[in-house]
């Protein structure tokens, strides 16, 4: 089973070549903690996103392992080397198949 | 009943209040000291000591930033910077970020590269309990350093029901 949901990236369209450029990616998701209780006293179980990497153009530039201690919607901000014009992939892959991709372009200049 | 002899009833009255207001201020002065805080200690220590090894963890060169008081502390922003130069042989490999108070100590770990430029990392956290929070970072030739921040929060993450 797959699953995917609404993301949201923040990275400038055009950019100074060599310059240092930064980038916030969220992402929809609850981080179910696997920690909460129902009113009925169920354990609710685990549910979170796992990994977060960024590609640019296909070379990975930062990775991120989350825990159940980052909260719903995740946010990242984070920054890389605008190096050439191309194309940075944002993936994020959680539990139970999740799995979120979203793209930005960027023109270095 | 004149004002004259009600004054020093009165007074005292005032007196009394003062005293019980000290009295409250050093129960939750207790109430928040250290020996709570710690009870949880020893896991992070271990969550640390898995990331580390034996190496040792150097002071400095990290800065933690979480609001001092946290109201909610369910979407708590955090950010961490590392003194580096980001060169291809001199840069940050890793940053850890360990809460001793939460139930799990691993909040979330980052891989950087000579190409991030920088070592900033903002992202929001969940803190169940107010708390030490570490800062573990591993740098590219393979030496520890770390900084921490300690926070109060008022409502704890993990204790809502559904």
């Amino acid at each position: 089973m797959s699953k995917t949901s609404r993301t949201q990236l923040t990275v400038p369209a055009t950019a100074k070549k060599n310059s240092i450029i930064e980038i916030r990616a969220i992402v929809q998701h609850d981080m179910e903690s696997g920690f909460r209780y129902t009113e009925s006293g169920k354990l609710i179980p685990r549910d979170i996103i796992r990994v977060f990497t960024c590609s640019y153009n296909n070379v990975e530039v930062f990775k991120a392992d989350f825990y159940p201690g980052i909260g719903a919607n995740p946010l990242i901000i984070f920054s890389t080397i605008a190096t050439e014009s191309g194309i940075l992939e944002f993936k994020w892959l959680g539990d139970d198949g999740y799995e979120a991709v979203n793209q930005a372009q960027i023109t270095v200049s | 009943m004149n004002m004259k002899s009600d004054l020093p009833s009165k007074m005292n009255r005032r007196t009394w209040i003062q005293r019980i207001q000290k009295l409250t201020i050093l129960t939750i002065g207790a109430w928040l000291s250290p020996t709570f805080v710690f009870a949880k200690k020893e896991d992070a220590d271990e969550a640390i000591k898995k990331i580390t090894g034996s190496a040792k963890i150097q002071e400095g060169r990290v800065t933690l930033t979480i609001p001092p008081l946290v109201e909610n502390g369910n979407l708590v922003v955090l950010k961490v910077s590392v003194e580096s130069p980001m060169t291809a042989n001199d840069y940050v490999k890793a940053i850890h970020v360990i809460a001793e108070g939460n139930p799990l100590p691993n909040i979330f770990t980052a891989y950087l590269t000579p190409r991030s430029g920088t070592a900033n990392i903002t992202t929001r956290v969940r803190l169940a309990d107010s708390q030490r929070v570490w800062a573990i970072v591993q740098m590219s030739n393979g030496s520890f350093w770390q900084g921490s921040a300690e926070t109060l929060v008022t409502l704890s993450a993990c204790t809502e029901m559904v």
